[in-house]
């Protein structure tokens, strides 16, 4: 049995015109990131306003922490909102000063972890700025802060790179990675597919105010794949066998390269495969065709939403 | 440390270091001082400009009745149609030219000016001549001794207004100076409650809208976020009243030992434990002087005035900042909050003007009612208390208050809670009520 630090169970959210969450059930794996992946308007966001118990839900419980939740159980989470929210007008530093102090840290304490984090991050010049006078990015960074610095077991972070250049938002993946390192949990909410491949451990993808995917990311990856293996060879003669162990899909002539696309049988092991189409042909090189969680991601999502449309 | 105290601790330092607070509680004393002692100034210059006015009595009858006063002197000419008296550069602000015995022919007086003729001027010409008229007239009844008669007749009535008890304890009172120091308290319970109320829905909306309340939730409850902002901004408005009082007082000393004006230095010292009050109270001291107002102002309840301010003003400001804390969680835009706004405004002009209606009779139903009814009591009943109201309508008053106040911020508490976290639609009255038993 594994080890799940937060579990949602049979979640339901009903609004008045439309129902945000129904049946919802996620498991969390303590020290994980685990990310929650979903189009707009999904639900991902009630989910985690339930987490963060800002409401609540109409049926269904949560367990934190291997126990029912609790309104104290609040104060052990971080939450990084998808729509950023400090006080303009107020000062940087003293801002997360304060906040820092919301969440139970005494004021020297909270000073000297904010030092750290702002010379981590390079914003310590604009400690005595107001918050309206940062860039966008910055205010990010102000944000991200103060949602890890009270170092709460579980970290939600909702959308963490939207405003974030290439090299700022490399910079986030390895602090949240670290973070999960260091024992804490993360749910990690976003649209961006790339990241979540190399963040996330485990998914859950949320469409139509239901759960439609969930696993470990090798999983999910293993429980999309096509059966299609590429082969680059200098011999462009390479041609399907008559005991159709695989058949090929594609043929690509750049320079002195072929690159052929070809399609496995199912009963046919990688192993026994690579040794056939070694025997064939002189390949350079043979792999599989893993599929990327963003062709995961529409390949689940698009067919759903478009019969959703047509109803 | 107890949470509740960083928010109060935030919300009073961040609005005190603000430059508007400053400079605002800095010049307000000043604006207030300049509004007592500059007509008081201005009066006093005024002394020394004496116009002169034309007068040419054909009939000789009515000249003797216009008397030099320090605005206006009469001399008597020949010649009203000399034009020397209409140049630009004339030094004669008139000419009254009376032509005709005026008790047989009204029209036979006019008053000539190069300029408009001052209203003061005309009224006072007006008096004089209608006086005669009418003396005239009555000795043509030919009625013995009719002068004597008319002398007898003008004598006035003065009423002294002496307050006293059972023992026959006697005080000199003054209905003017208790109506003000009453009013005074009034007005500064509405401003109060108003602005820094209002203050508190701004403070509020802008949390709700900056969406920073998504992260406080999880680190306070709603309830100290809550009552954290109430506390901390009234603290900056007993502050800013504070210095303001401390100000005034330094300001009236100043003035009144460097200018040596009318008003009654001890006179506004009294007053000075009033709070703002001192500043009409020092103009009723400086118009009428003397000691009849210093009896009068000294005469006044001061500690149970004072003590019944704070308690009213306390309950009052919890009532209403509670009820606005509401509102503000629970409307997306400034707009919205109009809708609620509303009845909460009208319901305290209605104080002000129950207030008003009840110096005319401070013991009548509607003094009554209003000092009892919680959300208009704050205002009415400090009208009253310079009129002596029996103990046990003030208790019964402030124990109805206290108890709507705690029921407004166990209400509003709960509205809040959920409204600060409602975003996209505009809540109805219906909903928030629903909120509360959530």
């Amino acid at each position: 049995m594994q080890d799940f630090f937060l579990s949602a169970q049979h979640i339901v959210k009903r609004y008045e015109q439309h129902t945000a969450l129904n049946d919802v059930s996620i498991h969390v794996p303590r020290g994980k990131v685990f990310g929650l992946l979903g189009p707009n308007g999904a639900g991902k966001t009630t989910l985690i306003r339930i987490i963060n118990r800002i409401t609540a839900p109409d049926s269904g419980e949560v367990t934190f922490d291997g126990h029912a939740f609790t309104a104290d159980d609040v104060m052990k989470i971080g939450y990084l909102p998808e729509e950023r929210g400090l006080y303009k007008k107020m000062k940087v530093g003293e801002q997360a000063i304060y906040l820092a102090q919301l969440k139970g840290l005494s004021r020297q304490e909270a000073k000297r972890r904010i030092e750290y984090w702002f010379n981590k991050f390079g914003i310590m010049p604009w400690w005595n700025k107001k918050l309206e006078e940062l860039s966008k990015g910055m205010q990010q960074k102000v944000q991200f802060i103060i949602t890890v610095l009270h170092e709460p077991p579980l970290l939600i972070f909702d959308e963490p790179f939207s405003g974030f250049d290439p090299v700022n938002a490399e910079m986030l993946k390895r602090e949240i990675l670290a973070l999960r390192d260091k024992g804490h949990t993360v749910i990690f909410s976003t649209h961006n597919m790339a990241s979540v491949e190399e963040v996330c451990d485990e998914i859950a993808l949320i469409n139509h105010s239901e759960v439609v995917l969930e696993g470990k990311v090798s999983e999910v990856k293993n429980r999309f794949r096509s059966g299609l293996y590429e082969v680059v060879t200098t011999d462009g003669s390479l041609q399907a066998p008559e005991d159709a162990a695989f058949t090929i899909e594609g043929h690509l002539h750049t320079a002195n390269l072929h690159t052929f696309t070809l399609r496995k049988a199912e009963q046919l092991s990688n192993a026994d495969f690579f040794a056939r189409v070694a025997a064939l042909t002189d390949p350079r090189s043979i792999c599989e065709k893993m599929p990327s969680m963003q062709e995961i991601f529409l390949q689940v999502v698009t067919p759903q939403n478009a019969s959703a449309h047509h109803e | 440390m107890n949470k509740m105290l960083l928010i109060i601790q935030r919300e009073f330092t961040v609005r005190v270091k603000k430059k508007s607070f400053i400079i605002l509680t800095i010049l307000m004393p000043f604006i207030l001082a300049a509004l007592v002692f500059v007509p008081i100034w201005l009066a006093t210059i005024e002394d020394d400009t004496q116009k002169t006015v034309a007068l040419y009595d054909a009939t000789g009858r009515y000249a003797a009745g216009f008397k030099d006063d320090h605005t206006y002197r009469f001399v008597p000419i020949a010649d009203p149609e000399n034009p020397a008296y209409y140049a630009d550069s004339s030094q004669v602000e008139a000419v009254i030219a009376i032509n005709a015995d005026l008790a047989r022919q009204r029209d036979g007086v006019t008053i000539f000016s190069h300029k408009e003729v001052a209203a003061g001027l005309l009224s006072y010409v007006e008096n004089v001549l209608n006086e005669q008229v009418r003396r005239d007239k009555l000795a043509a009844t030919g009625i013995n001794g009719i002068e004597q008669i008319l002398e007898d007749v003008q004598s006035e009535v003065k009423v002294n207004t002496v307050k006293r008890n059972a023992e026959g304890d006697a005080q000199s009172s003054n209905t003017d100076i208790a109506i003000a120091a009453g009013f005074i308290f009034t007005f500064m319970i509405y401003m109060f409650v108003m602005s820094y109320g209002g203050m508190v829905m701004q403070s509020v909306m802008e949390e709700k809208t900056n969406r920073i309340v998504e992260l406080m939730v999880s680190s306070v409850k709603p309830f100290q976020l809550m009552m954290g902002k109430i506390i901390g901004i009234s603290l900056v408005g007993f502050m800013q009243m504070l210095i303001w009082g401390i100000m005034l007082f330094a300001i009236m000393f100043v003035a009144n030992t460097v200018f040596g004006l009318s008003a009654d230095t001890s006179a506004s010292t009294a007053a000075m434990s009033g709070g703002m009050g001192q500043v009409d109270m020092a103009v009723a001291a400086a118009s009428s002087g003397g000691n009849e107002v210093y009896a009068a102002i000294s005469g006044l309840p001061f500690l149970e005035m004072g003590l019944c301010f704070a308690l009213y003003f306390v309950g009052g400001y919890l009532l209403y900042a509670s009820f606005f804390a509401a509102v503000g969680a629970s409307v997306n835009e400034q707009e919205d909050s109009s809708q609620f706004m509303m009845p909460v405004i009208l319901i305290m002009v209605f104080g002000l003007y129950a207030a008003m209606g009840s110096v005319e009779n401070t013991n009548g139903p509607l003094a009554f009612w209003a000092s009892l009814f919680p959300l208009t009591s704050p205002i009415v009943m400090m009208v009253r208390i310079p009129f002596s109201v029996p103990l046990w309508e003030e208790l019964l008053s402030l124990a109805l208050l206290y108890a709507t106040a705690l029921l407004s911020i166990w209400g509003s508490a709960r509205i809040y809670r959920v409204g600060i976290l409602m975003y996209g639609k505009k809540p109805t009255l219906k909903e928030m009520l629903r909120w509360m038993r959530y």
